[in-house]
């Protein structure tokens, strides 16, 4: 089978301060550059699909593709639902999104499309969207985050899409939606006093900023649950953008990497990245958990007599 | 002007299949039934709500998630669609809410006053979250008595299951002041299953009741020591062991609803009422109530 052309991979953040109020501050205002500089990148690109991750949107039921061909709502997120609306209309590519349910089921995975008028997309999907593709030129496609799903699972699906965009030969930019660390402030703050919350998140932040820069993504993929313990919040079960953006654009770490904005999110890491292949290598690391190309599911230790 | 009080509260988990089960015609998709045990369970509760006088539903929902904070929908009527982001199939309900702003307005004042951070939810766009819907469609189809929705604040994934009973406990004695400082009777609901570990596919018809079951025994077994607690009057001793329970059966007594209602009752040393008991999609779900009054308490199941 024909290789998948991902003509670059971008990871940016889920919350809409760069989306809502980019002028609240110099960061937030620098934040929203990096968008602007991504969207004008896609623009420019001979891309014909969108494809978004976002941690914002969790899912129990396998793998949700969003297929509406064209959703259109006002969101309002969560938490910041005071600095206003988000009316968005967005559109699919509904064909590419049925290859990649059958894809993700030829690997193993539960999957299923959605299209359902009013279906609530996530606001990390919505800024994406709004911020990166904004005229809608190019169609999209929208993965879920499974909550219980890890590694193996994670990786799968990225092959699952690399699977789709080869039957398809279609040319796409792969984005991320996700925080690095991702612990807020739990109280209302001055966006213009907004930092990362703690020394030692800015400093893994940092740390992993300086791997995207040298384009070791293969390196954070399986440096994800070190990450995943040092600083994420303890919502789901493990750090997965690195698994599915490493898994999606070929598991290695060729890249020419470039950070383009990091910032305070209300205390979380927000980071613009992009990651374009190239020939170089920085050489790989000495991986110490196994590939995986089917996913087979639970083990049922228990059901096999096993203790 | 009289002191308000707390006449009934409610454990009413929010799985949307139970009103999809039901075929409300606020529900596009239709369905054959399901999950019986459950929604009788409900229909029983709902007939004695029926039957008591109140003013007001207040319900605190883990479907609402706040990070920064304990926010309260602060706006007089919510009118769109809900639509579940993880079971859209059955679930894509029509809704026209009326809320108590004012009951609304006052528990968060109390909330602050307890040094709780809190923020009023006014933007008309905001659309109510399926958890809510659920569980108050159960209690009170005909929709005839205003809401007041708290978020849940997730200090269970912030700090542990031991900060979030605490500071949920908080939140249940500021909001029993606000309630005796407005004179109106109110109808708690803590709105969540027990065990909540799901089945992760579907079958191919959502209500086919052959298929469905607890997701392993262990969630079985603490979901029944809890109702055992609860038979027993030792709420005190429920919400103790909570961060544990919460914290095995992946419960989603994490959002603290539990804990609030409780302290905002004063931890009821009567029995509660018993009116279900079944899983949805492998989670363990109970709908339960406590009544203060002695001359209306019953013993149901
Ligand atoms: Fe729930």
């Amino acid at each position: 089978m024909e290789d998948a052309d991902i003509l670059f991979g971008i990871y940016c953040p889920p919350h809409p301060q760069p989306l809502l109020s980019p002028d609240a501050s110099e960061g937030y205002a620098k934040l929203r550059q990096a968008f602007d500089t991504c969207r004008e990148r896609i623009e420019s690109s001979d891309a014909d699909l969108i494809i978004v991750y976002s941690t914002t949107w969790p899912s129990i039921i396998g793998h949700q593709i969003q297929a509406h061909p064209e959703p259109e709502w006002v969101h309002v997120d969560d938490d910041f639902h005071y600095l206003g609306s988000m009316p968005y209309k967005f559109r699919m590519d509904v064909d590419f999104a049925e290859c990649l349910a059958d894809s993700a089921k030829e690997r193993g995975l539960h999957s299923r499309t959605i299209a359902y008028e009013g279906f609530p997309i996530d606001t990390g999907s919505v800024v994406a969207l709004k911020l990166l593709n904004p005229d809608n030129r190019i169609p999209a496609c929208i993965v879920s985050s499974n909550m219980y799903s890890n590694r193996a699972e994670t990786i799968v699906l990225g092959k699952a899409i690399r699977d789709a965009l080869a039957k398809q030969g279609k040319k796409a930019v792969a984005v991320v939606v996700s925080s690095l660390s991702n612990r807020m402030f739990t109280e209302h703050i001055d966006p213009t006093e907004d930092r990362i919350h703690s020394s030692k998140d800015d400093e893994w932040n940092r740390k992993i900023l300086e791997f995207f820069a040298d384009g070791r993504l293969e390196d954070l993929s399986q440096l994800s649950r070190e990450i995943h313990g040092q600083i994420r919040v303890q919502k789901v079960v493990a750090y997965k953008p690195a698994w599915w953006l490493a898994a999606t654009m070929g598991q290695h770490n060729n890249y020419d990497g470039e950070v383009l904005a990091y910032e305070a999110l209300h205390g979380s890491g927000g980071a613009v990245v992009t990651l374009t292949p190239s020939s170089g290598s920085f050489g790989d690391k000495e991986f110490d958990e196994d590939d995986v190309e089917f996913y087979h599911g639970d083990r049922d230790v228990l059901d096999k007599g096993m203790l | 002007m009289p002191k308000g009080e707390i006449v009934l509260g409610c454990l009413a988990p929010h799985p949307p299949h139970v009103v999809y089960a039901e075929n409300p015609e606020q529900n596009e998709p239709t369905s054959e039934g399901g999950w019986e045990t459950l929604r009788w369970g409900y229909n029983r509760l709902a007939r004695k709500l029926k039957s008591i006088e109140y003013d007001a539903l207040v319900i605190f929902t883990p479907h609402w998630q706040t990070y920064i904070g304990t926010h309260f929908l602060g706006l007089p009527e919510f009118k769109s669609k809900s639509v579940d982001p993880v079971f859209p199939n059955i679930f894509r309900y029509n809704y026209d809410i009326k809320v108590d702003v004012d009951l609304a307005e006052k528990m968060r004042e109390k909330a602050s006053e307890h040094g709780i951070i809190t923020k009023m939810m006014r933007n008309q766009d905001f659309r109510v979250d399926y958890g809510t819907i659920t569980s108050c469609h159960m209690l009170n189809p005909d929709w005839d008595k205003p809401i007041v929705t708290i978020s849940s604040n997730r200090n269970a994934h912030y700090y542990s299951a031991e900060v979030m009973n605490e500071q949920a406990a908080a939140l249940g004695r500021a909001c029993v002041e606000a309630i005796e400082e407005s004179g109106k009777k109110v109808v708690l609901i803590s709105s969540h299953s027990l065990s909540h570990r799901h089945f992760v596919s579907e079958s191919p018809l959502p209500e086919d009741m052959s298929r469905e079951h607890i997701y392993n025994h262990s969630q079985y077994v603490w979901d029944m020591k809890l109702v055992d607690l609860m038979r027993e009057g030792k709420m005190k001793q429920l919400i103790d062991i909570l961060p544990e329970f919460t914290e095995q059966t992946i419960g989603e007594t994490e959002a603290g609803g539990l804990t609030w209602m409780m302290s905002a009752m004063g931890y009821p040393e009567y029995s509660a009422e018993i009116y279900g008991y079944q899983s949805v999609i492998g989670t363990g779900n109970l709908v339960a109530a406590w009544d203060p009054s002695s001359v209306t308490r019953e013993i149901v199941l």
